[in-house]
């Protein structure tokens, strides 16, 4: 008989040897109590929460749980249902009425991951034939949906227009196109040039998606991402998002304006093949998308933060994944992943969480240890988790 | 018309700075276990090679090519067509 775990085998084993050398595993923390979206305990010991995706800190909102626990008691705890059977209650209808509003499109489709919506979307729309083109540094759920589907894949470099150009230029004129863009990539925490792309789509014949996961609800004037702020939001086919970002629940979601869009509904398996969000989770997702389309200063203080964090971390020297910061996520370079494991491992002992991220979610082979920053996180908290990147640095010898 | 001892020759070129490991080249060396590249060197590796030619290797075709050999094969029949 042969093991189907053996396969395994080399990877139990580094997991063995890091442990052995003393540090505790990054990947099986347990949050015990979270007292807001930025502090919780870990180990007993409060601890900032600077490796969450609550962007906007909206798991607290008094409105959002007001709202959740209203729908918790009047529809109970779930729909026991698939979208296109019993699954769908009148909070479902409204939740994609509220991205209706949010970015003033036609078509709202809700999911219940992201990950199932780019999975749906991106195997349904491109099929044998056609042709993805998809950025090499595009999320897991974008390279599965490409894997999920028949359609023949070709990956460009990393943010490269050039290389985007070439290679839709290579492909036969009139095969069917879909370009996947992400408007902020989520290791570096780096912004796609996506004025440049998305006309380069357009002359080549291309439909353009963009994932904006980790920007709808903080970039853009009115969040709706990085193709709004800059300015191609127009002439973008298919935006997908997520809410279990800014929006702070879980789901995912398809918008766009293309006047044959609701057909999806009907041949999108993983939208078909699957149980539908609770009624709390829609009544609160619609809560907080409504309340995101008026959040200004929430952005803005944001963004102040993430200016900051950026600022101080490389006066301390450590090596940051972007230049200056382009979104509320600020990843710190690592030399391997033993010091990412050391210097994590002194940070939470710092009281400070942050993501340790390493192969095969991270380009080019690299060890980061992620930040990401919460409009509600103060800016005497920023100092506090500059002093503590400071302490933990010198304590590992990282600076 | 391609010529396949010209493709060999270029792809060797092409291999050169990313051959860490310091191999031999022949055909039937492989890109994972002999040159040792993860899954990133080799989608930097196809671009390069993808610009050279002027051609397209879909992520599917990567995935039936083992061996520089294979490669070159690859090359020769995208040129052609």
């Amino acid at each position: 008989m042969t093991d189907l775990l053996s396969k395994f085998d080399p990877l139990i084993q580094e997991r063995e040897n890091l442990l052995a050398t003393g540090v505790k595993d990054p990947f099986s923390l347990v949050m015990e109590e979270v007292l807001s979206p930025t502090v919780a305990i870990c180990n007993g010991k409060e601890t900032i929460l600077l490796g969450t995706y609550n962007y906007m800190g909206m798991t607290f909102d008094d409105d959002v749980r007001a709202a959740g626990i209203k729908a918790l008691a009047e529809f109970g705890s779930g729909t026991t249902g698939s979208r296109v059977f019993n699954g769908t209650y009148s909070l479902h209808r409204d939740c994609e009425d509220a991205l209706r509003e949010f970015y003033a499109m036609d078509h709202a489709m809700v999911f219940s991951t992201g990950y199932q919506a780019n999975l749906g979307i991106i195997s349904t729309l491109a099929g044998k034939g056609d042709y993805i083109i998809l950025d090499t540094d595009s999320h897991a759920s974008i390279y599965d949906g490409c894997a999920m589907g028949n359609a023949e894949i070709v990956a460009f470099r990393h943010n490269d227009v050039e290389a985007l150009e070439k290679r839709l230029k290579r492909l036969p004129a009139e095969a069917g196109k879909l370009v996947v863009l992400e408007g902020v990539y989520s290791m570096l925490g780096d912004v796609a040039p996506l004025k440049e792309m998305v006309r380069i789509c357009k002359e080549n014949g291309a439909m353009v998606l963009v994932d904006e996961a980790h920007s709808m609800g903080f970039i853009g004037e009115n969040g709706r991402g990085v193709c709004e702020a800059q300015g191609v939001i127009d002439d973008v086919d298919f935006i997908i998002g997520t809410f279990s970002k800014s929006v702070g629940t879980v789901g995912g979601f398809c918008v766009s304006n293309h006047p044959k869009f609701e057909i999806l509904r009907l041949v999108c398996r993983p939208y078909i093949f699957t149980a539908s969000l609770p009624p709390s989770v829609m009544a609160t997702a619609s809560t907080s998308i409504r309340k995101l389309m008026h959040s200004g200063n929430k952005r803005a203080h944001l963004w102040e933060n993430s200016k900051k964090l950026h600022q101080g971390l490389r006066d301390l020297g450590f090596s940051l994944g972007t230049p200056e910061a382009q979104s509320a996520i600020i990843a710190v370079i690592m030399p391997d992943l033993e010091k990412g494991a050391m210097m994590w491992q002194a940070l939470l002992a710092e009281g400070l969480y942050v993501n340790l991220a390493r192969p095969p979610a991270t380009p080019a082979n690299m060890t980061l240890l992620r930040c990401s920053l919460c409009a509600e996180h103060t800016s005497e908290q920023v100092d506090q988790i500059l002093g503590m990147f400071e302490a933990a640095g010198k304590a590992v010898g990282a600076i | 018309m391609a010529n396949r001892e010209d493709i060999m020759a270029k792809i060797c070129e092409l291999i050169g700075p990313f051959n860490n490991k310091g191999v031999d080249l022949t055909a039937s060396t492989t890109f994972q276990g002999d040159l040792e590249w993860d899954s990133l060197t080799v989608m930097d590796f196809v671009a390069a090679v993808e610009d050279e030619f002027d051609i397209i290797i879909t992520m599917n075709m990567q995935a039936e090519i083992e061996t520089v050999g294979q490669l070159a094969d690859a090359v020769a029949k995208l040129m052609d067509s």
